[in-house]
């Protein structure tokens, strides 16, 4: 005989937040009504330990076997009334959640709507659980290893603190070298410490600790698999070199006839087409860009200068890109930022005057590895007198970027005093307002102050040149007057922005994106390093601009949060996934292309198909597409989907 | 407000951009008519032709359909599928005489709130104007009449 369906309903009141606009009691009255219901109660806080205990007694002293709560959204809170359903004995999947907060009192104006669209949201869930079956969660092993994509700090810390708690680990970089752009800067605010001094140890422990495989020029082409258990496919670019035998003594970089502009000096000074990115970098072994190699380009490989006056014999022209794979049970994805172009605005004057520059160009300026070995100057050679840091040149800014770039205030008031202390030159600063949110931060601000850097409140909105002096006009919204400042040196802090190729990695690691083109975090508050897809996070600048200090604590974050999986050693794998009645299926094989995981297969001897629950993730395509009805997705049936169509229309 | 008519909308969203866009309205407090009821699925690959008949059929004045962008589903090419089955929705919405404006199929983010909301009332306002559906079979009955009719 069919067991009696007995139903609890409870409608959250969220505090005010949903009955400010619903009125909980009249839908909890409404829901009593309603087929199967024994009871219905509205409460103060369904999610607090008192609104949980509810249901559980409910559920033991009323026989109930079916709950719907009628709360926030069930990306919120589903798992909560799950668990609460699991430990009164309750199968967890015999529940149901109404969203009546975000999708009902949040967006709705009127009251009395609020209310009819709560009923009719409750009604639907109540029809829906009635078709409800227990389901088990199953468990899947999970693979120790982990993968850390992009070697910057936020990277490098993570794919550190993996290793340090003894598990392997994978880190893959996209250029020849680790370090990202902290390598880039001179000095980091608010402490002044030499960037390279706190980095290269850092770097080098990377190529020092065993159990850490580092992947240079290379980039992650595919990812399969599930949380606990990817299969990652790794491209090795060429690099021409091989690694092993190379000693990374420097001739072939002496001798190369190719100049490029180097990427690491933001194209300041030059590169040889066989180079390694700074001195300092790790590997300290070159590469060949093929690009602009003369022996891939224009003499059909009769240039053979690295080749010859390589004394180990390293060079390896036919050398080809391979292909890796690796298998980890989590992935960290720290591919950091890009900065914004400001030859796209001509009323910065970038590309048009040689004196104006940006921040990074700046900071290799002022460094003593740099281009000028630390000098400061003009592109004529003369030391300026007169200097002006505009901030915020694409953020903040409506044509651009909305978003504030978070580091450029303090970013320029460093440059600031790196300026003075160069050239003792008159600084002038161009700000909106000024952000100095982190620890010692305000502190570092009332010294620059007091180094007698000016500042001007307004943005810097075009440098022009005026006999032969640049100069930068804007309005001082302070004094409410327009300035003219002639200037030697113009010195642009520009944007952070997303990767160029933000959007290619976001799709091969499932990750979603903000407004602003960062990788979305799952939730802002509590899940910041988490995403989309189970067992991949995020750290660093890759989820939007951040400083250092937040960029390694993200890192490590994201390194516990991985090593969290791997300690468990399994993973809860949902029991949302596709099933076929072999009664019903006609053997006719259109479900088995539509599966993008392989996960159905034809069974010839019965000739039918059949779901393979492991590879199986529940997306519930191929139930679309059965013609003869045999193909279903538990937990979202078309019997429950349709009934909850039904009765949401009904009131 | 024209003629007092509330339409009722289906909204069928895949809950990893479109229901999360939705959340995110309702999380920055995004005002727009109640108008719309929400099923969630994981993928708007999982969504059949008969969900959407099965709302007309059920007295729905429109239906929405929603998934990632192209590119971004959750499950890879759910929406790439679900973009493929749409063409037939459509052409079996058209062969019961549903307007066009009644049903829309978008791709929605997760960061899209705004834009959820102004789907929304965009659609809200167009199924207004044309009136309440009255249902498939009155729909048939009609269309056999107006073709018996000339
Ligand atoms: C002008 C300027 C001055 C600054 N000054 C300071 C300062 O004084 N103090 C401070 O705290 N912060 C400062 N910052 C901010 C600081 O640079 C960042 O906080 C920090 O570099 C972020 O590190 P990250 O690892 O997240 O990203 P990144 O440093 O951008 O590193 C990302 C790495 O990932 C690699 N990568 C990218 N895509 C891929 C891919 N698809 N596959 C594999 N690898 C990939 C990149 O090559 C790079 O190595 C400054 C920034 C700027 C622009
Ligand atoms: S998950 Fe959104 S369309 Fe597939």
């Amino acid at each position: 005989m069919l067991e009696e369906i007995r139903i609890g309903v409870y409608v959250c009141h969220c505090g005010s937040n949903i009955a400010d606009k619903v009125d909980c009691p009249a839908v909890a009255a409404y829901a009593s009504q309603l087929p199967h219901v024994v009871v219905a109660r509205d409460y103060q806080y369904m999610c607090s330990d008192p609104g949980q205990e509810l249901i559980r007694q409910d559920i033991k002293e009323l026989k109930l076997n079916r709950v719907v709560v009628a709360s926030c959204s069930p990306r919120m809170h589903e798992p909560t009334f799950r668990k609460v359903c699991e430990s009164a004995g309750l199968n967890g999947y015999l529940y149901e959640m109404a969203n009546i907060r975000e999708h009902c009192s949040w967006v709705t104006e009127d009251p009395q709507q609020a209310t009819e669209k709560a009923k009719a949201l409750v009604r639907a869930a109540v029809a829906r659980v009635v078709h409800h079956e227990p389901l088990f969660e199953r468990w899947a092993p999970v693979n120790p290893n982990i993968l850390v994509v992009g070697g910057g700090i936020a990277g490098i810390e993570a794919a550190l603190k993996v290793a340090a708690a003894g598990n392997k680990v994978w880190l893959v970089e996209k250029s020849p070298s680790i370090g990202g752009n902290m390598a880039r800067l001179d000095k980091t605010f608010p402490t002044l410490d030499c960037s390279a001094c706190i980095l290269t140890p850092k770097m080098v422990s990377v190529a020092q600790d065993e159990n850490i495989t580092l992947l240079t020029y290379a980039e992650v082409e595919q990812v399969e698999g599930y949380v606990g258990n990817f299969r990652v496919t790794i491209r090795k670019k060429a690099r021409s070199v091989d690694l092993n035998k190379c000693t990374g003594c420097g001739r072939c970089q002496e001798k190369c006839p190719v100049e490029v502009p180097s990427e690491f000096e933001a194209g300041l000074a030059m590169r040889k087409a066989i180079y390694t990115p700074f001195p300092q970098a790790v590997p300290n072994k070159p590469a060949i860009d093929r690009e602009h190699c003369r022996h891939f380009t224009r003499t059909k490989g009769k240039c053979r200068v690295c080749f010859n006056v390589c004394q180990v014999g390293a060079i390896d022209y036919d050398q080809e890109d391979e292909l890796v794979t690796y298998e980890c049970g989590a992935i960290i994805v720290a591919t950091g930022y890009g900065l914004f172009d400001p030859s796209v605005g001509p009323q910065w004057g970038y590309g048009r005057y040689d004196d104006v520059i940006t921040a990074i160009q700046f900071e290799r300026l002022v460094n003593a590895s740099g281009p000028t070995k630390g000098k400061v100057v003009c592109k004529d050679g003369r030391v300026p007198e007169r200097i002006a840091i505009l901030h915020c040149i694409g953020s903040r800014d409506e044509n651009y970027h909305p978003y504030c770039s978070r580091i450029c205030c303090m970013a320029s008031l460093k440059l600031a005093h790196l300026a003075r202390e160069k050239t003792g030159a008159e600084v002038y600063n161009f700000y909106i307002d000024l952000r100095a949110f982190g620890k010692g931060y305000e502190e570092f601000y009332n010294r620059i102050l007091e180094e007698g850097v000016n500042f001007i409140r307004g943005k810097g909105a075009e440098v022009t040149q005026k006999d032969g002096r640049l100069v930068v006009r804007g309005e001082d919204t302070l004094l409410g007057r327009y300035r003219e400042v002639p200037v030697d040196l113009v010195i642009l802090n520009t944007a952070l922005e997303p990767q160029p190729d933000a959007t290619k990695v976001a799709q091969i690691f499932g990750i979603q994106r903000s407004a602003d083109g960062f990788f979305l975090e799952s939730h802002p508050k509590l899940e910041p390093l988490k995403t989309a897809t189970d067992g991949v996070f995020i750290a660093g600048c890759c989820q939007g601009p951040k400083d250092i200090p937040d960029s390694v604590a993200q890192g490590a974050g994201a390194a516990a949060e991985a090593l969290s999986l791997a300690t468990a050693g399994k993973v809860k794998i949902s029991p949302v996934v596709a099933s076929i009645d072999p009664d019903l299926c006609s053997g006719c094989r259109m479900c088995l292309p539509l599966c993008p995981y392989g996960a159905i297969s034809f069974n010839e001897e019965k000739k039918v198909a059949e779901v393979n629950e492991t590879l199986c993730k529940g997306c519930g395509t191929c139930a679309a597409s059965c013609g003869s009805g045999a193909l279903n997705v538990r937990h979202f049936t078309r019997n429950q989907i349709l009934t909850q169509i039904e009765e949401v229309l009904a009131v | 407000m024209t003629n007092g008519f509330e339409p009722k909308i289906v909204g069928i969203l895949c809950n990893w951009c479109s229901y999360a866009g939705a959340d995110l309205a309702g999380i920055s407090r995004l005002k727009y008519p109640a108008n719309i009821r929400i099923i969630r699925v994981m993928c708007s690959g999982r969504v059949e032709p008969s969900f959407v008949l099965k709302a007309f059929q059920k007295g729905a004045d429109g239906v929405l359909v929603s998934g990632c962008h192209p590119g971004d589903c959750h499950y890879m090419e759910g929406n790439y599928k679900m973009a493929r089955r749409n063409v037939f929705i459509e052409e079996l919405l058209a062969s019961f005489g549903i307007e066009k404006g009644r049903y829309r199929q978008t791709w929605i983010s997760a960061s899209e709130g705004e834009i959820f909301a102004q789907v929304v009332r965009e659609m809200v306002e167009e199924v207004r104007k044309l009136g309440p559906f009255p249902g498939l079979g009155a729909r048939l009955k009609e269309l056999a009449a107006a073709e018996g009719g000339k």
